[in-house]
């Protein structure tokens, strides 16, 4: 199975080259990757709550007789 | 105040993109550095985060975000933990095709022997209602000097003609 590459360059010597990444590289990519899954769920999970809650009050405030403006206006 | 900007190294990914960019034996002469950039990546998403590391460090990095969607705005921290620190979004297949994102990054007193601090500023070319614009203070707490950053995308590859410039500052 082909190896995932990098593109390298050398600030010192100017030589560019295009490198396989090692075992370790590419465990610590998967690491890296799940990590950011994770990390993307929860904010995702953290903003669906919040826009509920901001429908909800919504919702709550429109009920007790306030116009769409008069609601944003708290919002 | 910088007086001089000198480009060290331009990397250009070819066909079949690339994993990582990395810029590797920085040596101490400048005083600060800057890295342009201009991603996209092969993922087929609107958008994919890139990233960076320091010196292969695993962790020691944060960051702060101010995000604008062209929509919403709203700000987090460690946007992808201690592994990286958060560049911006780099456009991708699923977005407009053709387009590319802008990233400037500025690194103070690299070579240092204090925590070094980063800012970054970024934009996602979309031609289309939603496009992300990022303002993102930076840093690795680390006394050791940077000589290799590595830049990690989201998903899939950096895509063909995904450029980086890397420059050194002078102060005088």
């Amino acid at each position: 199975m082909t190896k995932p590459t990098k593109i390298v360059v050398n600030c010192t010597t100017g030589e560019q080259t295009i490198e396989e990444l090692t075992d370790e590289e590419i465990a610590q990519m998967e690491i890296d990757r799940a990590t950011h899954a994770a990390l993307q769920a929860e904010r995702e999970a953290q903003e669906q709550a919040k826009a509920e809650s901001k429908a909800s009050a919504i919702s709550k405030l429109t009920a007790l007789g306030l116009t769409e403006d008069e609601v944003a206006s708290l919002l | 105040m910088p007086l001089t900007f000198t480009a060290i190294q331009t990397v250009t990914v070819g066909t079949g993109g690339q994993l990582n960019i990395e810029f590797a034996s920085i040596t101490g002469t400048y005083t600060d550095l800057a890295i342009l950039m201009s991603p996209r990546g092969d993922a087929g998403n609107s958008v994919r985060s890139v990233t960076m590391r320091f010196n292969a460090d695993p962790s020691n990095h944060s960051d702060r975000r101010l995000l604008g969607s062209g929509a919403t705005v709203s700000s987090d921290s460690n946007v992808y933990g201690s592994g990286g620190i958060y560049c911006g979004e780099a456009t991708s297949a699923g977005g407009t095709a053709s387009t590319f994102s802008n990233i400037l990054i500025y690194i103070t007193n690299y070579a240092g022997s204090t925590n070094k601090a980063v800012s970054i500023d970024s934009v996602n070319e979309n031609n289309a209602t939603t496009a992300y614009q990022q303002i993102v203070a930076g840093a690795w707490s680390s006394t050791a000097a940077i000589t290799n950053i590595r830049f990690y995308i989201q998903t899939g590859n950096f895509a063909e003609y995904s450029t980086a410039t890397l420059y050194g500052i002078v102060k005088s």
